[in-house]
């Protein structure tokens, strides 16, 4: 997976997250890949349904030691 | 994309608390590239009043509803547990510790993101607020503003 840009939002909570995650597709192209590193627990849902229903395509999911990493193509 | 969907938001009360919900309800549906309105009316105009020392001219009974009423978003009081300005402090320390944003800067969230903020100028009228005592870059108007856009509002709500 190519990894255009990451965005750190760990430590961040509802609804910084998502407000970010808006700001940072912004600055990708159609195609590329965002990283998105997070540590709020509802920000696994969040951004589920918020690339549901922005037309983006969420690749992967992990979760580690309570760090969530997400990978969103934008669509 | 499709249109962009509306979402609208009434915030009439003037709690510290319910302020913050509508705030991250509106800095959400502006991240899912929502057109947001938040029509602040009655109590819910305090939180837009700038915390600072203006002396615009009012009449005596405006004065008055001036000084019993907070001033600006970090002073206003939680709808529950108040228990004299206590329970606002206690709240604010606990919201830091758990990283989530203040209300004030909720607010400047919301003008970033380009949300719009309107005042009710009929309700300021009878709580004697004037327009330099209420943030910069704000609009104004009254209940067919919010028509306007809430009769296409995919998400409305009264707080």
């Amino acid at each position: 997976m190519n990894i255009t840009k990451t965005l750190d939002a760990k430590g961040l909570a509802c609804p910084m997250p998502i407000v970010r995650t808006k700001k940072a597709i912004d600055e990708v192209n159609s195609g590329e890949v965002l990283e998105v590193v997070a540590t709020d627990a509802g920000a696994k849902s969040d951004l589920a349904a918020w690339t549901k229903s922005s037309g983006h395509k969420l690749l992967e999911t992990k979760e580690e030691d309570g760090v969530y990493t997400f990978y969103v193509e934008k669509g | 994309m499709s249109e962009q969907k509306k979402t609208n938001i009434i915030l009439f009360s003037g709690d510290y608390d319910r302020a913050m919900a509508a705030y991250i309800i509106a800095n959400g549906a502006a991240a899912y590239d929502h057109k947001v309105t938040i029509f602040h009316t009655f109590w819910g105009l305090n939180a837009l009043r700038k915390d600072e020392k203006l002396r615009p001219s009012k009449t005596f009974m405006e004065k008055m509803f001036g000084k019993m009423m907070p001033k600006g978003a970090e002073n206003l009081p939680l709808s529950k547990m108040q228990y004299a300005g206590m329970g606002p402090k206690m709240i604010k320390n606990v919201m830091k510790k758990h990283n989530a944003m203040p209300l004030d800067d909720l607010i400047s969230m919301a003008q970033e993101q380009e949300i719009t903020l309107l005042a009710c100028t009929m309700t300021m009228d009878l709580l004697g607020l004037k327009e330099e005592e209420l943030l910069d870059d704000i609009e104004y108007g009254g209940v067919a503003a919010y028509i306007a856009e809430g009769e296409d509002g995919a998400i409305n709500l009264f707080i």
